[in-house]
C-alpha cells in the first residue's frame, strides 16, 4: 500500500490555480524528487500533505488517513534555514524542538529527548556542533541541523523543500549522499532545483506545473544522465513530456 | 547620596527599578526575537487610553491601564494572525487612538488634573508600597510562565511554522507574549514612562542578544544590565536633578554606544 496517496488533488489562492487535478503514490522507501519552475506548485503541494493548508478539492492520505493525524510520522526540513540567524539558540536545542513532546516533563526537557536529539545530530555528522550557536554555522552546517531536527521525532517519511538552495556544490553533494544513507529505512521527498543532483539519487522523478508529469527513471536512463558530462535540462524535460 | 536611602520613596524607587528591569529583560528578550517591537510601542501608547480612563472613572491607574493594555495586545495579536500584511496600519491607528482618547478622558476629568508628563516620561519617585506589590506579582507571574513553558515559547519564537507543525498551539503562546508584553509595558511606565519605555525594552537586550547562546541566558543578562542602567540612571538623576526616567534611557545607550565601539575594536 502507498504510504501517501494523492487524488485529483486540485488547489488554489483565491482565483488562481496552483494545482490541477494531481494523482500520486508514494511508497515506502522512495526517494521522490518533485521539479518545476518557481510558482509551480511544488511547495504548495507539500504544505497541503504536511497539513499546513486546507485541501480544496480531491483528497490527501498519508498512511491511510488525513494529513494532520500523522504528522508526527514526517519530518520536515524547511527551505529557508538561513532565516533568524541572530536569535540566541543552540544547535541542541534546535533539534530538541523536533520533539513532540508526549513524554515531557514538567520543565525542561526529558533525559531520553536529548540523547535522542545527540543521536540525531551524530546521524547527520553534526555531533561536535551540539553547544554551537546557531548563527555561528554555515549554510550546509544549518541545513544539516535541520535535518537532525526533523530525523529527532524518528519520521517515517522526510519531506525537505530546497535543501540545497543555499548550500556550495560539495556541501549539496554531501546532503544528498546523507539523503541516500537514510533513504535505506525512510521514505525521501525532495523538492530541488538541482535537477542533476536529483536524478543521481532519487528513483523517482515527478514535474510539477500546475499539472504533474510522472516519471519513472529507467536504469539505462539513469546510467545515460550519470555519463553525461554536461547535464540538459531542455533535453530532460522534453522527454518527460514524450 | 548614601541618606537618599533612608527615604522611603527612594527605597520604593530602588524596588521598582529593580523589578522592573528584570522583568523587561525577560520580556524585552521575547519582544525582540520575535521582532515585535512596533507592536510593543503600539501597546505602550494605547495604554495612554487605559489611564485616562482610570483617572475619569477614579479606578487605580494600573488597574486601568493593565486592563486596556490587555485589550490592545489582543487586538493587536488577533491582527497579526489574520491580517498580517496590513498591521503596521492598524497599529499605528491604534497608537494614536488610544493618546487622544487617553488626552481627552483626562481633560474631561473634573477637580485637579494629573500631570500628562508623569506618565510620558515616568515617575518613579512617585512608586507606592501598593504599586510593588503589583510589580512583584507581575514579575512572578512571567517567571513562572516562562519556566513553565520554555520549549513552547523558544520553538514558537524561533520558528512558528515548525512549532505549529509539531503541535504547538502558535496563535496561544503568539498571543500569550503580547499580553504579558502588555502587563510589563504597564508596569515599565511608571519606572521610564511610555514614550522611553521602548528603548529599555531593547537596548539591555539587544546588548545581552550579542553575548548569548541562549535565550534564557539573553532573558537573564538583559535583566542583569537594565538594572545596572536603572540604578545608574537614578544615582545620576537624583546627583543632578534631573528627570530619571530620561536619564536611565540615556545612561542605556551611553553603555550600548559603548558596547558596539568596543566590539567592533576587538574584531579589528
Amino acid at each position: 500500500m502507498s504510504i501517501i496517496q494523492i487524488k485529483n488533488l486540485s488547489f488554489a489562492y483565491e482565483k488562481q490555480k496552483i494545482l490541477d487535478n494531481i494523482n500520486l503514490d508514494i511508497e515506502e522507501r522512495d526517494f521522490l524528487a518533485i521539479i518545476g519552475p518557481n510558482g509551480g506548485g511544488k511547495s504548495t503541494l507539500l504544505k497541503l500533505i504536511l497539513g499546513m493548508n486546507s485541501i480544496q478539492k480531491g483528497s490527501i492520505t498519508t498512511f491511510g488517513e488525513k494529513p494532520k493525524k500523522n504528522l508526527s510520522k514526517i519530518g520536515y526540513v524547511p527551505q529557508n534555514t538561513n532565516v533568524n540567524t541572530d536569535f540566541p539558540i543552540k544547535v541542541i536545542e534546535v533539534v530538541l524542538m523536533g520533539h513532540i513532546g508526549t513524554k515531557r516533563p514538567l520543565f525542561g526537557y526529558a533525559k531520553e529527548e536529548t540523547m535522542c536529539a545527540m543521536g540525531a545530530l551524530t546521524q547527520v555528522g553534526m555531533k561536535e556542533f551540539a553547544q554551537k550557536k546557531i548563527g555561528e554555522l554555515s549554510g550546509g552546517q544549518r541545513q544539516r541541523v535541520m535535518i537532525a531536527r526533523a530525523l529527532c521525532a524518528h519520521p517515517q517519511i522526510l519531506i525537505l523543500d530546497e535543501p540545497t538552495s543555499s548550500i556550495d556544490v560539495d556541501g549539496q553533494k554531501q546532503i544528498y549522499q546523507l539523503l541516500q544513507l537514510l533513504n535505506k529505512t525512510i521514505t525521501i521527498i525532495v523538492v530541488s532545483h538541482d535537477i542533476s543532483v536529483v536524478l543521481e539519487f532519487a528513483n523517482k522523478v515527478v514535474h510539477i506545473n500546475k499539472r504533474l508529469i510522472y516519471h519513472h527513471l529507467t536504469q539505462e536512463e539513469k546510467a545515460e544522465l550519470n555519463q553525461a558530462d554536461h547535464f540538459c535540462e531542455v533535453n530532460f524535460f522534453n522527454r518527460l513530456k514524450g | 547620596m548614601l541618606e537618599a536611602l533612608s527615604y522611603e520613596f527612594v527605597q520604593n524607587a530602588l524596588i521598582a527599578g529593580l523589578l522592573v528591569s528584570l522583568a523587561s529583560g525577560i520580556i524585552g528578550s521575547l519582544i525582540v526575537v520575535n521582532r515585535m517591537v512596533f507592536l510593543a510601542g503600539g501597546i505602550a501608547h494605547t495604554a495612554y487610553g487605559g489611564i485616562g480612563m482610570a483617572v475619569y472613572f477614579g479606578l487605580p491607574i494600573f488597574l486601568g491601564a493593565s486592563l486596556f493594555a490587555v485589550m490592545a495586545s489582543l487586538i493587536i495579536a488577533f491582527i497579526t494572525l489574520t491580517h498580517r500584511n496590513r498591521m503596521d496600519t492598524f497599529i499605528g491607528l491604534m497608537w494614536a487612538v488610544g493618546m487622544a482618547l487617553g488626552v481627552i478622558l483626562i481633560d474631561l476629568t473634573p477637580g485637579y488634573n494629573v500631570d500628562l508628563m508623569s506618565y510620558l516620561f515616568g515617575s518613579i519617585l512617585a512608586v507606592s508600597r501598593e504599586d510593588l506589590y503589583y510589580m512583584g506579582g507581575l514579575l512572578g507571574v512571567i517567571i513562572f510562565i516562562i519556566t513553565f513553558w520554555y520549549r513552547d515559547i523558544l520553538a514558537v519564537s524561533y520558528d512558528s511554522e515548525y512549532a505549529t507543525l509539531r503541535g504547538i498551539n502558535v496563535k496561544f503562546f503568539y498571543t500569550l507574549i503580547l499580553m504579558l508584553s502588555a502587563l510589563t509595558v504597564v508596569v515599565a511606565i511608571k519606572v521610564v514612562g511610555l514614550i522611553l519605555v521602548i528603548a529599555l525594552l531593547t537596548i539591555p537586550v539587544y546588548i545581552a542578544e550579542k553575548l548569548s547562546n541562549t535565550l534564557y541566558m539573553m532573558m537573564i543578562l538583559s535583566g542583569i544590565f537594565s538594572s545596572i542602567f536603572t540604578l545608574c540612571g537614578l544615582g545620576f538623576s537624583y546627583t543632578f536633578d534631573i528627570a530619571s526616567g530620561a536619564s536611565i534611557i540615556l545612561i542605556s545607550a551611553l553603555s550600548l554606544f559603548i558596547f558596539l565601539l568596543f566590539s567592533r575594536l576587538r574584531t579589528l
